[in-house]
């Protein structure tokens, strides 16, 4: 089977715009948990999130003239200028913008979103109800159609191998990067950009997972402390948005034109709960499942596994389940491992978290320093003997590292990264 | 250059992102001023809501230069 590699890497997070800049920052325990300011919150339960700081890209900050035309801009959805900033990162991070027609042919992309253009179709909504259908804009379909990130990334660079969009609520990016690497172990594609974007921080967005009762609404006067897996005192995820996106990389192309090799895709593992819409059966026999396939596709034992970035998103009831099917998949081996969520410092970004956090293994192999869970205080049921790095980021020698996503609808990936002997 | 002339190559130029100078009376959105069918749309959109105009959409199809947009909203109004 063809090997597959990361060689490029792109962020845009609560914490800051750039790789290097947001993973500094995550290292250094900060938050990028924040009080809502740029739209009413008043009748919102929830009146914090994770956005990404606006400012000068030298600074770590986001502004999305850097990224896509002011003329542009006006065409795609938020979440579209986010995965086009992090695709732009990731591929100038690589190195890869062949003008070659075979080249060209042999890279594809695979971007997805939980929910994509949320606010355009809002926004939309009102225009027709208000001023009526010849009111609506002609880019209002492809503004908010979820594959149009694919799209745009494929027309901005003329890459036109595969051209494909995932959409699995908030084990988007897992999949993303999970099915990228396999369409290039299959040999459709030499090169793939995959990840995830999501930009759902509007009042409709925070008004429709309140409903839903997934939202921490106990610390709106105190938004760092919100965040925080596997505490007591957790009472719910906090809204993210932001994008990642990788450069995944046949090995034997990436070796012979010289690429950066950050890490090795050695696992792929899916698996569904077929039990309810947005919670997990209280065995977690579906992440249990889905990180088992992961290490079974991997040929590695879980005592292979030195770090794992968890789904744990501060709710409830998810973060516990997630820690004992972790329990019962590695047993005696759980002591040996560090497993941290790093939602505690940026929220929960949705679609884009799992390719976020597989960016986070990825600089975790090669920095050997695993990322903080914060706000774990008083750790809940279940904690015991097992390293959740709370607080402060450690440096222990990282050579695999699984990351975990659960979605709605009970759909789960697990990836494993490996470093490349 | 009459009002109507400005308050258009004004849109022109906002919606399309092209320089000023490029937006002459003879330029046409598509060949000369790099806009895409979906691009036409809403510029025509964008006089009919500059102007309050109604522009139907067979005449609409014929505003293919700055010229014709200009004349099809003087005649308008």
């Amino acid at each position: 089977m063809r090997r597959v590699v990361v060689t490029g890497l792109g962020l845009v997070t609560p914490l800051a715009t750039g790789v290097e800049q947001t993973w500094q920052r995550l290292l250094a325990g900060e938050s990028g948990i924040r009080a809502i300011q740029n739209f009413d919150v008043s009748d919102l339960p929830s009146k914090i999130a994770g956005q990404p700081p606006q400012g000068e890209t030298a600074d770590g900050g986001f502004n999305a003239n850097d990224w896509v035309s002011t003329k542009d801009q006006r065409k795609v959805d938020r979440f579209i200028v986010y995965g086009m900033a992090a695709a732009q990162q990731a591929i100038e991070n690589a190195g890869w913008t062949p003008t070659d027609e075979e080249s060209l042919d042999r890279t594809g992309v695979l971007m997805g979103s939980g929910i994509g253009g949320l606010e355009t179709i809002c926004e939309g909504a009102v225009t027709v109800h208000e001023r009526g259908p010849r009111r609506l804009s002609p880019f209002f379909i492809p503004a908010a159609l979820i594959n149009l990130l694919s799209g745009q990334v494929s027309i901005k660079y003329g890459f036109r191998g595969p051209n494909h969009a995932v959409v699995t609520a908030c084990s988007t990016g897992a999949h993303a990067i999970g099915d990228a690497a396999r369409l290039i172990q299959w040999d459709d594609a030499d090169v793939m950009v995959a990840g995830g974007a999501e930009a759902a921080v509007g009042r409709i967005g925070i008004a429709g997972f309140s409903a839903s009762r997934a939202l921490s609404t106990s610390y709106n006067d105190t938004p760092q402390k919100a965040s925080r897996p596997w505490d007591r005192g957790r009472d719910g995820f906090v809204m993210g948005e932001g994008a990642g996106a990788v450069v995944l990389e046949e090995y034997e192309h990436a070796r012979k034109r010289g690429a950066t090799i950050y890490a090795e895709i050695v696992g792929y593992g899916l698996s569904g709960d077929a039990h309810h819409i947005t919670a997990p059966p209280e065995d977690g026999n579906g992440g249990f499942r889905a990180m088992g396939a992961a290490l079974k596709r991997a040929g590695l034992a879980p005592s292979d596994i030195d770090y794992i970035n968890a789904h744990g998103t501060s709710t409830p009831v998810g973060d516990e389940i997630e820690l004992s099917a972790v329990r019962r998949l590695f047993g005696d081996d759980v002591s040996g491992l560090a497993m941290s969520s790093t939602k505690s410092a940026i929220g929960h970004l949705l679609g884009a978290a799992g390719a976020v956090e597989a960016i986070f293994c990825t600089l975790a192999i090669r920095d050997s320093v695993v990322p903080p869970t914060l706000n774990l205080e008083d750790p809940c049921a279940g904690a015991d003997g097992v390293d959740l790095v709370p607080h402060q980021a450690q440096q222990r020698s990282v050579r695999r590292a699984l990351s975990n996503s659960f979605g709605f609808g009970g759909t789960n990936a697990s990836l494993v990264l490996a470093a490349v002997e | 250059m009459s009002d109507v002339a400005e308050r258009v190559k004004k849109i022109v130029v906002e919606h399309l992102g092209v320089d000023e100078a490029k937006v002459t009376d003879d330029a046409k959105f598509i060949d000369d001023l790099g806009a895409d069918s979906l691009d036409t749309v809403e510029l025509v959109m964008a006089f009919e809501e500059e102007f309050g105009c109604e522009i139907p959409d067979d005449v609409a199809e014929k505003i293919t230069t700055v010229k014709d947009a200009i004349d099809f909203i003087q005649d308008a109004s």
